[in-house]
C-alpha cells in the first residue's frame, strides 16, 4: 500500500514538508473547494483514506485542509461517498470567519492541518 | 481492584510564605510553584493568578484544569507513565483536593480557545467556574515549536497539581469514598443477575493539540483495551488537548469522569460494571475500522448487555462513535452513545456528520452553536487579544464596550460529551 495515496490540499506547508517523499496535490482553494475536489475524486471511484473533518479546529475556521485518498480508482465507494457529503454539508454550519486572523495565526493552522495528515503516514504504511 | 478516594474540601486559596492545606484554606507559595514549573527550560516566565468563585474573572485561553491528587498507599503515583513512574495505579488510598484546580493557560497557537468566566452567564455554562482555581500562565522561550510549547505546558500542569497534592499527604479527609470493581468470574458469581455493563471510552488522538495519552502512550498509538475504571481516578489518562473548548474532555474530567462515577453509583445494585473500555478517533479511516472492531470484539468476548460509550470531539469522531455503535450493536449489545452537536446558531441543522440506525439511545451535551453574550469581566487573567480568533468568536466577538458574542464551543466544558457540563433538558 505504501505510496499508494495521494494528499489533496489546500495548505503549502504540507507541499513543502511532505511533497518530496509524497504524492501531494497542492492547489490554492477553500477549505470547502477542497473537500469538493476530494468529493470528484471519490466519484471517480478513488477510495477515501482520512476523514475529511480531522481535527476539532472547525470548517470556515481554518482555511487549511489536506484529506488522502487512494491513489488507485475502483469502483465507487459509498461509505467514502457518504463521509465526504457529509462533510462537505458541515461547512455549511460554521459562519465563515477564515479571513479574519492576524497573519501570523495561518502559520499555526497550517501547522495544525499538517500534524493531522501526517499523523495517517505511519498507518499507511501497514495496510 | 479497589479504591479509596479521600476527599479534602478546599474552600479557598491563598498565596502564602509557605504552601500548606490548613483548615480548608490552601496557602500557595508562589515561589514554590514558579520554581515547579520553571524547572522545564522552554518555559521563559510564568504568572500564577488566583480565580474565585463569583469573582469578575474571565480566564483565557485555558488549556487544561487538573484536580491535584496524592496516591497515599497502593501501587503506583498520580499520573503514571507520566509524572509518577509506569506501575498499575488504581487501587488502595487516594486523596483529592475537592473544591478547586490547577488551570493551565496560555496561548500556544494563535487560534486557541477556552473561556472559563467565574460569574454572569457564562459561568453557568462552564463547571470549572465553581471552583477556585490557581491559574498558570506560561510564557515559553522565543521561537519555540508549537508542539514543545503544547508539552511544556500540559506537564507544568501536572508537575504544580502534583506538588499541590503532596500537601494533603499527611490530612485526614473530610469524606471518603470506596470504589470496587472484580474479576469476570467474580463480578459474575456476585452479581449473577445483573446485567454486565461497561463503559467505552473514546479518546482524541489526532494530532498535535488533539492527543490523549493513557499511562504516557500517545492514544492514537494504542489498540483498543480495557482498563479497571478506577485507574482513571490516579490519572491514568492525561489530556494533551487544546482545541474545542466545549467537549475536550481536561485532565480534570478524566480524573472526574462522570460516567465511571455514575455507573459505580449504579454498581452492584442494578448493573454490574464491568470494565471501562479505551479505544481512539484517529484520521486514518482503516486506523478506524480496527479501533472499531476491537472495541464491539472486546464487549462480545466480555460478554456484555450493554455499554454506554462517550465521544470527544466533533466531526471526524462522529464517524468513529457511530462504528463503534453500530458494530457493538451489531454484537447483541445495547448501546447509549453520548455527544454533543454542532446544529447550527439556529439548531435547525443536522446534529452530527454521521449517523445510522443502531444509534437510537443518544445523549446530548447540547448545542455548540449556541450563542451567548459574555459580560464585560473586571479582569482577565491569560490574554484577550486572541478572543477575536477563538472557535465561535468573529470579527465582533469583542465589541466596544468589552462584552464578547460566542458560541458556547468557546467556553471551556460547555457541551462536555460524558456529561461533565452543566446544561439540561431539565
Amino acid at each position: 500500500m505504501k505510496g499508494g495515496f495521494v494528499i489533496i490540499t489546500n495548505n503549502p506547508l504540507v507541499e513543502e514538508k511532505l511533497g518530496k517523499d509524497q504524492d501531494v496535490e497542492y492547489e490554492n482553494l477553500s477549505f470547502e473547494e477542497t473537500l469538493k475536489k476530494v468529493r470528484d475524486r471519490i466519484y471517480l471511484g478513488h477510495r477515501l483514506l482520512t476523514h475529511p473533518l480531522s481535527g476539532s479546529v472547525k470548517p470556515n475556521e481554518t482555511p487549511y485542509k489536506s484529506v488522502m485518498v487512494s491513489k488507485q480508482a475502483g469502483a465507487l465507494d459509498l461509505r467514502s461517498a457518504e463521509i465526504i457529503e457529509s462533510a462537505i454539508h458541515a461547512c455549511g454550519k460554521f459562519q465563515f470567519r477564515s479571513d479574519k486572523y492576524k497573519p501570523e495565526v495561518y502559520k499555526d493552522f497550517q501547522v495544525v492541518d499538517c500534524t493531522l495528515i501526517e499523523s495517517a503516514i505511519p498507518s499507511v504504511e501497514y495496510w | 481492584m479497589k479504591l479509596e478516594v479521600g476527599h479534602i474540601f478546599i474552600k479557598d486559596i491563598q498565596f502564602g510564605a509557605e504552601s500548606k492545606i490548613e483548615d480548608g484554606v490552601l496557602y500557595v507559595s508562589e515561589e514554590a510553584v514558579k520554581a515547579i514549573v520553571l524547572e522545564d527550560e522552554k518555559i521563559k516566565s510564568v504568572k500564577l493568578d488566583i480565580a474565585k468563585p463569583g469573582e469578575s474573572v474571565r480566564i483565557t485561553p485555558v488549556k487544561d484544569v487538573i484536580e491535584p491528587r496524592v496516591k497515599v498507599e497502593g501501587r503506583g503515583g498520580i499520573f503514571p507513565g507520566v509524572i509518577a513512574k509506569v506501575d498499575t495505579v488504581g487501587s488502595g488510598k487516594t486523596y483529592a483536593l475537592k473544591g478547586m484546580a490547577v488551570v493551565t493557560a496560555g496561548k500556544i497557537v494563535g487560534f486557541q480557545e477556552g473561556i472559563i468566566d467565574m460569574s454572569g452567564p457564562g459561568a453557568d455554562y462552564t463547571p470549572f467556574s465553581k471552583l477556585n482555581n490557581l491559574v498558570v500562565v506560561c510564557e515559553p522561550i522565543d521561537d519555540i515549536k508549537q508542539h514543545d510549547y503544547e508539552q511544556a505546558v500540559r506537564f507544568a500542569g501536572f508537575r504544580v497539581a502534583v506538588y499541590l497534592g503532596e500537601l494533603a499527604r499527611e490530612l485526614t479527609p473530610d469524606e471518603t469514598k470506596v470504589y470496587e470493581t472484580y474479576g469476570i468470574m467474580e463480578g459474575k458469581e456476585k452479581f449473577p443477575n445483573l446485567p454486565r455493563v461497561a463503559y467505552v471510552q473514546m479518546l482524541q488522538s489526532q494530532g498535535l493539540l488533539h492527543d490523549t495519552y493513557v499511562y504516557g502512550v500517545d492514544a492514537k498509538k494504542t489498540l483498543s483495551t480495557i482498563m479497571n475504571p478506577t485507574e482513571v481516578m490516579d490519572g491514568a489518562i492525561v489530556s494533551g488537548n487544546c482545541v474545542s473548548a466545549c467537549d475536550k474532555n481536561p485532565t480534570y474530567v478524566h480524573e472526574n469522569n462522570p460516567v465511571v462515577h455514575d455507573l459505580f453509583e449504579e454498581h452492584g445494585k442494578t448493573i454490574n460494571f464491568v470494565c471501562q473500555i479505551l479505544t481512539n478517533e484517529n484520521v486514518y479511516l482503516a486506523d478506524k475500522m480496527r479501533s472499531s472492531d476491537w472495541t464491539a470484539k472486546l464487549c462480545r468476548l466480555l460478554d456484555l448487555d450493554a455499554v454506554i460509550v462517550s465521544q470527544e470531539g466533533f466531526g471526524n469522531p462522529d464517524t468513529d462513535l457511530i462504528m463503534n455503535c453500530k458494530k457493538i450493536e451489531a454484537e447483541g449489545v445495547k448501546t447509549v452513545i453520548i455527544t454533543d452537536e454542532y446544529a447550527g446558531r439556529d439548531g435547525k441543522s443536522q446534529s452530527l456528520a454521521d449517523a445510522d440506525p443502531a444509534a437510537d439511545a443518544v445523549v446530548t451535551g447540547g448545542n455548540a452553536n449556541q450563542v451567548i453574550i459574555l459580560p464585560k469581566m473586571d479582569k482577565v487573567i491569560g490574554m484577550l487579544d486572541y478572543v477575536n480568533t477563538i472557535a465561535g468568536g468573529n470579527e465582533h466577538s469583542l465589541r466596544e464596550d468589552g462584552t464578547i458574542e460566542v458560541e458556547i464551543q468557546a467556553i471551556t466544558g460547555a457541551t462536555n460529551e460524558t456529561g461533565f457540563n452543566c446544561l439540561s433538558a431539565r
